[in-house]
């Protein structure tokens, strides 16, 4: 879908389906982290799920994607198998790495997916490089950071990179307000992360990012620009959690009445409420699309908890290529 | 290939894998331009800019940038022009190119050479003279080459390009403007194994990079002495070939270990505690360990010398060392 422009009722219920299997995708993996099926830091982007779909939709089968250390819904989005990534998160030999990765450090390279990380915006020199070594094949590589990694030197660096070299990449900042504990106001001196743009010359917007259209027109433009050759371009997305910084984290540092407010933005929430006013979806339908996330989620739980774990052998095998 | 000076040689070996493989590439600051050492001098006119890249001064975002580019099918070389600047990108390098591999389960490869350049001489002071080796042997993912003769140079660069897995190419600067002297018969260059360059039967004495010259010629003293030392050169530190160094103990009795850098938590220590485990039957005296003092490198060219081990000092403890009684226990 290269354009908003000819986006069918289909199309939508198409989206709506891919953020409700994020949405149920990622409780699941809260309540099995609670049941100790799943342990480590784990990174969930509940309320955050309209910019991965979003993103993945403007992007062509050959570009490259990377993300940040919350990217389960940038990898599912995507087409990552769920079941490999759920046996991931349990540690499993079956998972994409092995077990070897887990939430953090999730790859998923048949999908392009080329990977999570556990740095904060440690992934942007990484698209730069992709970019370089695909520049000529007219290929795109969309990556992930927060408002927290606005504040890293290798963002800076990379900005200054991107548009000197005019590297086909789409800069996606999924800004939640808080660079893990802490809120914005503290952590930056400009308003919006897409303001550090300027300087490099990179052309940026800063979208609602919790409307999943708005988000795919802005993304499609840059991915546009970028595949044209006419260099980078930032779409900052302002988005919230709803959920913890890490699952376990009582997110004390935010006022109830803020998460209530952005309940109520909620992206699938009104995505729902949209198609349901154009009369394309009902409270039957709406269950079924629910109905069928959850079912295809607990088979991936089946094939995660069912999988074995590597060997030592295995493991000590895998440290160089 | 003729007898070549190092740089020359090294430079050689890069051509040669950018003429054969078409994915490798160079990015650096001041490459395109022959970089600060002449190492990468003219490339450019061979194979243009699109493979002889400029960067400005962001070394963590360069060893990113080939990362991404070693994923997605390029093999990079990065060239870090002091190894002091990779503090500045070892983010990068530990984080990513180390551990993608093995975190992505096998899914990703990282094939590409870092090179770096290190040594105390000129009195450049501490943060542009210290070697670093030890902190790259440390960290799992990491290969380690240090080359000590313009030939190794020039084939150990070619299986680095050409190995799948992250390798840091450690140069001497004292090296590069120096031709082997003759005779020198590097045997086979793989990553991976050690090359005995002196035969000798009282004492092994095991050396890399610029060291391994100070150690031929304190071998070389001491043979006029009636001691023979034999010289391993291990050339790749890791994967380290530990089986011919133990071969050698076995037959000598006595281990010496000489490098550049502080020797505390050096690569000496990692030899000496090996060899201690695979052959401490075989050992008569404790295993010496030659390198720096605790002390960054210092600027005063006079106390740069006395900071570097050298050929009259490696000789002196060699000759200490085989006076050395179990039974008196000095």
């Amino acid at each position: 879908m290269s354009s908003t422009m000819d986006i069918t009722t289909e199309d939508k219920l198409d989206l709506l389906r891919r953020m409700v299997l994020i949405r149920a995708f990622e409780e699941r993996v809260i309540d099995l982290y609670h049941r100790g099926d799943i342990a480590g830091l784990v990174h969930v982007g509940i309320g955050q799920e309209a910019v991965a779909v979003a993103v993945a939709t403007s992007l062509l089968e050959g570009d490259y994607l990377y993300g940040t250390h919350r990217s389960h819904g940038h990898f599912i989005a995507r087409g990552a198998d769920i079941n490999k990534m759920m046996a991931e998160l349990a540690g499993r030999a079956n998972g994409y790495c092995e077990g070897l990765g887990g939430s953090m450090h999730l790859v998923a390279a048949e999908v392009k997916a080329m990977g999570a990380t556990g740095i904060v915006g440690g992934t942007i020199p990484l698209a730069l490089g992709t970019a370089l070594a695909h520049r000529d094949a007219g290929l795109v590589v969309a990556v992930y950071f927060g408002d927290g990694a606005a504040n890293t030197g290798g963002f800076h660096e990379s900005l200054n990179i991107a548009a000197l070299w005019k590297l086909p990449v789409v800069l996606v900042c999924e800004n939640n307000g808080y660079a893990e504990f802490t809120p914005m106001s503290e952590h930056t001196v400009v308003e919006r992360v897409s303001e550090h743009c300027k300087p490099y010359g990179i052309p940026a917007r800063t979208v609602d990012g919790n409307d999943l259209l708005e988000v795919l027109e802005a993304m499609s433009r840059a991915v546009e620009h970028a595949r044209n050759g006419e260099g980078p371009t930032m779409v900052e997305c302002l988005t919230y959690r709803l959920r913890g910084h890490y699952i376990g984290d009582p997110a004390q540092y935010r006022q109830a009445n803020e998460v209530a407010e952005w309940r109520e933005k909620d992206p699938i929430e009104r995505l729902t409420k949209q198609l349901k006013s154009e009369r394309a979806l009902d409270e039957d339908a709406a269950s079924t699309v629910k109905r069928e996330a959850d079912e295809r989620v607990e088979d991936a739980v089946r094939f995660a908890l069912g999988g074995e774990y590597l060997s030592m052998d295995a493991m000590t095998a895998r440290v160089f290529g | 290939m003729a007898n070549l000076r190092f740089v020359d040689a090294l430079r050689e070996g890069i051509a040669e894998e950018m003429r054969a493989d078409p994915r490798v590439m160079i990015l650096g600051e001041d490459v395109a331009v022959g970089g600060a050492f002449g190492v990468t001098r003219g490339l450019v006119d061979e194979f243009g800019h699109g493979r002889v890249i400029n960067t400005p001064i962001s070394e963590d975002t360069i060893m990113g940038i080939a990362v991404g580019a070693a994923v997605a099918g390029k093999r990079p070389i990065v060239e870090i022009m002091f190894v002091d600047f990779i503090t500045l990108a070892m983010n990068q390098l530990v984080n990513h190119a180390a551990k993608v591999h093995f975190m992505s389960g096998g899914q990703l490869a990282v094939p590409m050479v870092i090179r770096v350049q290190q040594g105390a001489q000129g009195g450049w002071g501490s943060q542009h003279s210290q070697s670093l080796e030890a902190w790259f042997a440390h960290v799992p993912g990491l290969k380690a080459v240090a080359p000590g003769s313009a030939a190794d140079a020039n084939r150990l660069i070619r299986a680095s390009i050409r190995d799948d897995s992250p390798v840091v190419f450690i140069e001497h600067r004292g090296l590069y403007f120096r031709h082997d002297p003759d005779g020198l018969e590097p045997g086979e260059s793989v990553l991976g194994k050690a090359h005995i360059v002196r035969e000798g039967s009282d004492i092994t004495l095991v050396s890399y990079s610029r060291m391994l010259t100070e150690c031929l010629e304190a071998a070389e003293d001491l043979a006029g002495k009636g001691i023979s030392v034999e010289v391993i050169d291990l050339r790749s530190l890791v994967p380290l070939d530990i089986d011919t160094v133990i071969e050698s103990v076995r037959k000598t009795n006595r281990l010496a270990v000489a490098h550049e850098a502080v020797v505390q938590g050096g690569l000496g220590a990692e030899i000496a505690a090996r060899v201690q485990e695979m052959a401490m039957d075989y050992l008569d005296a404790p295993v010496l360990r030659i390198g720096a003092p605790y002390t960054p490198p210092p600027a005063s060219p006079k106390l740069e010398r006395a900071f570097v081990p050298d050929r009259a000092g490696i000789a002196a403890r060699l000759h200490r060392m085989l006076s050395y009684s179990k039974e008196e226990g000095s």
